[in-house]
């Protein structure tokens, strides 16, 4: 571990005044000459996407900065107003696609609210070891352009060699690497292979040296922390005025994790550490991202303990007003294939209520608003984003910055532009 | 709202927009399975299988908060009609900055005080609000910058 030492962060607030997204240029810069305005992007690699800000410099100071987002809208949220339950579980998946599993989770999580039904202990043992996995994969994809971005190259082809074998893992499961589409209202779509153990074994054995040897390349390296220690400053309260979650709001100091405070699935039931640390500058955010691999992998190692006990379990509820029959019954009574049809094409209905479903994705708090109107479709879903939220900190956490951090500390906020855009 | 304040509820997760025009109507047919399979005695209704609660009006503003420290979670709903506004929480939380010029771009909500209103995801000149209820699905004009 590395020695954190401590550091104020600042007195009083940052956030700007009156529009706390934009940093407006100070009124005792009267020369316009002085100010250059840049656009940084739409098209730069280190946006993960496209996003575009508009910086204006004096000198190498930022003075003034202004975020437009939206380039990647693709209305996910109106598409799935047309598809019914039953399809638009795919949707949220790709709204993130560096964390699909955790936003799949969320809005199945908010259709079994409101069908009211309880999923069997081995679906929710294996929801949380895939989300786990998926944290891990979020957090290497994070740290390896953040890095590369940073110039540690080597740091990319490390991390990609192990989010390989993570998303093997997810082929191996799921059938897909990305966008699995493995949770379904009640439960799981297939029932675990056998052969998904001693692999995921393997890689928890794995991963605790891998992150040793992510830190021995980052931690001890002066370019790394020169660049990382002390910048993207964001106080405890400005981060909840401005409500920040996950690792932006923990690096700040702020021990608030959903998965502890609000816990769903069994997160109750396995033994974890959040970790906190209280410099809230882009070293601390690393921080928090290493410390939660870490973390994760040994939710995964228990969570794996559970399951291979769970061995002949159901993996999904018996209620078929909204699961598909087995597939052995299909060939055998045509009352099972017409109710498999009927369900894929006509869909099945959710009771009529609201529900606001709030779980931990790697970037923080993933909430799910759902409105249901007795329908076989959802009357309106909405997404609480925490990429759109992260990115509303850029101009806070960007004051007194120099320009050659804005990629550092852009990068930090963890941001991915097509859950900012949806 | 602002009494909000002193109650705790630090933590502003969310403000969602909703658009209830047109509920309770009729709807294409979803399938009714029983928990057995499919049940050839009842008969597969069209429609709803009860007639949705009638909402105060037309839209919903949604405003979900949380204390961060103690964990209490709150939602707050504010109903308007067509051209009715609310008036701007940016002040309270400043996370709303974003939520609110989102709500506006998508529903069309206006919020009293919002330092500055404007779209956020779609272009600066678009016309309508996508998720509004009355909003063209499909067959809208593509725009060609020759055109102009």
């Amino acid at each position: 571990m590395a020695v954190t030492e401590p550091r104020r962060i600042y007195t009083g607030s940052r956030i700007p005044a009156p529009i706390p997204t934009v940093l407006q240029v100070p009124a005792d810069v009267t020369d316009p000459e002085d100010i250059l305005q840049v656009n940084f992007g739409p098209n730069h690699p280190s946006t993960h996407g496209v996003l575009r800000l508009v910086v204006d410099l004096s000198g190498e100071r930022v003075v003034g900065l202004r975020a437009v987002i939206g380039y990647l809208h693709t209305g996910f949220e109106k598409n799935m107003e047309q598809k019914t339950w039953w399809k638009a579980i795919t949707y949220p998946e790709r709204i993130d696609y560096v964390s699909f599993q955790n936003n799949e989770l969320a809005f199945v999580l908010a259709i079994e609210k409101l069908l009211g039904v309880e999923i069997p202990p081995k679906a929710s043992w294996m929801r949380m070891l895939l989300c786990e996995l998926n944290r891990i994969h979020s957090h290497l994809v994070w740290l390896a352009t953040g890095a590369l971005e940073l110039g540690a190259i080597s740091m990319f082809w490390y991390c990609f060699r192990e989010r390989e074998r993570i998303l093997d893992l997810f082929e191996l499961c799921c059938g897909t690497r990305m966008h699995t589409r493995y949770f379904q209202a009640g439960g799981l779509a297939e029932d675990i292979p056998r052969g998904f153990f001693p692999e995921c074994r393997a890689f928890t054995e794995r991963m605790p040296g891998a992150v040793d040897e992510y830190e021995m390349i980052l931690d001890r390296n002066a370019i790394w922390l020169e660049r990382t220690k002390g910048l993207g400053l964001l106080s405890a309260a400005d981060a909840l005025a401005l409500g920040q979650s996950g690792p932006v709001l923990r690096a700040s100091g702020v021990d608030w994790d959903l998965r502890k405070n609000q816990p769903y699935l069994a997160y109750d039931e396995v033994d974890f550490r959040v970790p906190v640390y209280y410099n809230g500058d882009v070293y601390d955010r690393y921080r928090v991202h290493m410390v939660e691999m870490r973390e994760s992998t040994r939710i995964v190692a228990q969570a794996l303990d559970r399951l291979e006990g769970m061995f002949g379990e159901p993996w999904i509820v018996d209620d078929r007003r909204f699961v598909l029959p087995p597939r052995h019954e299909l060939h055998t009574s045509m009352e099972s294939l017409i109710h498999h049809f009927k369900i894929v094409t006509e869909g099945y209905r959710v009771p009529e209520g609201e529900v606001y479903i709030p779980i931990e994705s790697p970037r923080g708090e993933f909430g799910c608003y759902v409105v249901s109107s007795g329908g076989p479709k959802p009357w309106r879903v909405k997404f609480r984003a925490p990429s759109f939220v992260a990115l509303e900190a850029t101009a806070t956490c960007m004051s007194d910055a120099l320009v050659a951090d804005l990629i550092a500390i852009v990068g930090s906020l963890d941001t991915v532009m097509g859950e900012v855009d949806r | 709202m602002h009494l909000r304040d002193e109650e705790g509820f630090n933590f502003l997760s969310d403000i969602a927009a909703v658009d209830y025009l047109g509920w309770g109507e009729r709807h294409v047919a979803g399938y009714f399975g029983t928990a057995a399979g499919r049940d050839l005695g009842s008969q597969s209704a069209q429609g709803f299988a009860r007639t949705p609660q009638p909402k105060p009006a037309r839209f919903a503003v949604n405003y979900q908060l949380t204390s961060v420290p103690v964990g209490r979670v709150v939602r707050v709903q504010v109903w308007l009609e067509d051209g009715q506004s609310v008036a701007s929480v940016v002040e309270v939380w400043p996370t709303a900055d974003w939520h609110e010029r989102e709500a506006f771009d998508m529903m069309g909500i206006v919020f009293d005080g919002h330092p500055n209103l404007s779209r956020i995801l779609m272009e600066d000149d678009w016309e309508g609000h996508p998720l509004r209820k009355d909003y063209p699905l499909g067959g809208e004009p593509v725009r060609f910058s020759g055109d102009e």
